[in-house]
This record gives structure tokens, sequence and C-alpha cells, in this order.
């Protein structure tokens, strides 16, 4: 058993299972946001505020925001623990690796708080 | 015909170099890469290189020909040999003893890991452990791995966290012992693969299917630890 304490679900499992689920809640945004696009070709700004004053639209967009940002810690601390290691940095390693993790997961904090700012004030 | 040998003796060398070697090769004959290491030998017997059986079943002569994992002894020249030129290296990613001689220590630690032997806490029976013909047919395709290493050094994951990661060849048996119906430590196997590392780095580019000198699979075998993973934990 290797521990890790900067992954983000601390087990391999619920990484991996995460990072699926997450993947096919973001493609669902995707698709149904590219099928509105495509289906409203004259959009304008009152539809396109209508359509996130929406409930529905809100929460799958807070969903989306949330499994956009777990995505991406996993995505990045798998970056970082191939990358960034002993192997290829030297002893300074562990500290560039929790220095890159702590921004990384900062902006992706900072990303989630503004994007819930932005949903609720529609 | 060219080929290149990677030569690197700690001893004298500061650091590696190709070395080109002209071979002839016999008339219409279809030579094994050993074969050729041979030949290299006798021209400069400082050549160095690990060999055993000859025959694919020691795992002794993996190495990097032309860019592919493989066992020297049953890699036919034509498999290789591209534009009359074959380039030979050590297995990628693990320390260089000498020439083509790897330190194979993080690889095997890895096989070591995963505890590679039965282990079952019911009392031994008068004769053996008995075990059903569809119980022993779910140990194909795992029991047959030498542990040449091709598969672990051609993979990405293994390069990166040789410490952290079992490699496809470690997976591989960690899923044979998992598999076999006369183990009873299945829970404490699992437990132990579970972390983001063992496992989970793998991320499936089979890399290792590509190039098993056995025909083996372990992708499929890491999925398999992966589904009981999932059965046990959700």
């Amino acid at each position: 058993m290797v521990t890790n304490v900067t992954s983000f679900g601390r087990s391999g499992l619920s990484d991996w299972l995460v990072q699926r689920v997450s993947a096919v809640v973001i493609l669902l945004y995707v698709i149904c946001h590219a099928a509105i696009i495509i289906n409203t070709p004259d959009m304008d700004y009152l539809q396109w505020h209508a359509l996130f004053a929406d409930p529905v639209m809100k929460i799958f967009s807070l969903i989306t925001l949330v499994a956009l940002c777990a995505h991406a810690w996993i995505g990045m601390w798998t970056v970082a623990t191939d990358y960034l290691t002993t192997r290829m940095l030297g002893e300074k390693a562990t500290f560039v690796r929790f220095l890159f993790l702590v921004i990384c997961i900062g902006v992706l904090v900072v990303y989630l708080l503004w994007g819930i700012m932005i949903l609720w004030s529609v | 015909m060219k080929v290149s040998v990677y030569r690197y003796n700690p001893e004298t060398d500061l650091k590696p170099r190709m070395e080109d070697f002209d071979v002839t090769i016999p008339d219409g004959k279809d030579i094994m890469v050993l074969d050729v290491l041979a030949l290299i030998k006798e021209q400069d017997d400082s050549v160095t290189y690990r060999r055993s059986c000859r025959e694919g079943v020691c795992g002794s002569d993996g190495m990097n020909m032309n860019g592919v994992n493989g066992l020297a002894c049953i890699t036919h020249l034509s498999e290789v040999v591209k534009n009359d030129k074959l380039v030979l290296r050590p297995l990628p990613g693990l320390p260089v003893i000498r020439d083509l001689v790897v330190d194979m220590s993080a690889f095997y630690k890895q096989y070591e890991r995963i505890k590679p032997y039965l282990q079952n806490d019911d009392p031994v029976p008068a004769i053996e452990r008995l075990q059903s013909p569809e119980d022993r047919a779910k140990l194909d395709g795992l029991y047959e791995c030498i542990l040449c290493a091709c598969c672990s050094t051609n993979c990405p994951s293994f390069w990166w966290n040789p410490d952290k990661f079992v490699g496809p060849a470690g997976l591989l048996q960690a899923y044979r012992f998992l598999a076999d119906s006369r183990d009873t430590h299945t829970e404490e196997r699992l437990a132990d693969l579970e972390d983001p590392f063992s496992v989970f780095r793998c991320r499936g580019i089979m890399n290792c299917v590509a190039v098993c000198p056995k025909g083996l699979n372990p992708t499929r075998a890491i999925g398999h630890i992966r589904s009981m993973l999932m059965e046990r934990g959700t």
C-alpha cells in the first residue's frame, strides 16, 4: 500500500471512479449546450439569460463545475506525481510538487467559488 | 549488416555510447538477434549481455531491439531489422549495470510486493488442495509469465514511478493469485492494491500487451483487478 495525502480521494479506486464519472458529467454538459446552441441559431442575451436562470440549468452547471474541479485535481495530481518526482528533479522534487499542487488546488477552489457566484448571480 | 550496440562500462566510461559493428549474416538464414550478439562477441568479447536458455523460457535476454522490447533469443532478424540496420539497447527505465545488462532490483521488488505465492489459512489437507478444471482454467494466460521485464520496462507509468507502481508484470501475477481458488487472502491482497499508485497508475495504453514475448495480456489482468476492487469498494 502506497499512501499519498495530496490525492483527491486518498484512494486510487475513488479517484479512478470520480475521474470517470466526472468525465461523463462534463461530456453530457457539453453535448447539452452544443444541442441548445445548434437548435437556437439566433440566440440573444435574453434567451441566454433565461437559460441560466432556470434552476435545472443552475444545478446542472453547478454539478458540472464541481465535476470539472474534481477531474482537474485528479488529473493535475497525476501529472505532478508522474513528472515532478525525485527521479526527475532530485531532492527539491517534494517541495516543487507540493507547491505545484497547492497552486493547482488553489486555482480550482477560486474557480469553483467564482463559478458559484456567477451562477447564482443570474 | 550494421549493428549499433549500447556500450557502457561504469568502471571506465563517463557516459554511455553507441558502438557500431559490421556483422556478416549467414546467407539465406533468418537468425535470431541473440545469434547476432554471439557474432558480435566474437569480434569484441567485452560486449556484455545476459542469456541462458536461448529458447524464450528463462527471460534473461530481454532487450530493446530497434526500439521494441523483446527476447533476443526468439526474435528473428526479419522481425526487427529495418533498412539493414539493427540498434540494440538495454531495457529502458532501469539502471544499466554494463552494456545490455540492467539492474532488475526495482522490478523484482514490485514482484515481491504482491506476495507471489499461495496463501491459504484453511487446514492443510492430507494429500493436496484440489482445484476444479474450471478454476484451473482461470489461471491460463497468467501463470506463463517468465518475468523477463519486457512489459514493465515498456510502460511509462513504471518508468516514472518504479518504486510505487507495481507494473504490468507484477500486476499480472497479482491477478494470478487473486484468481486462484486455492488462495484465501483475496481481501488483504486487494487492500494492498487500492492506493492511487499500485494499480491505478495504469492508464491502459497497452504497451505491455504489444511487447509481451509470451503473448500475455497484463492490461486485461489489470482490468480484472480494477473490477474486483470496484466490487469490494462500492
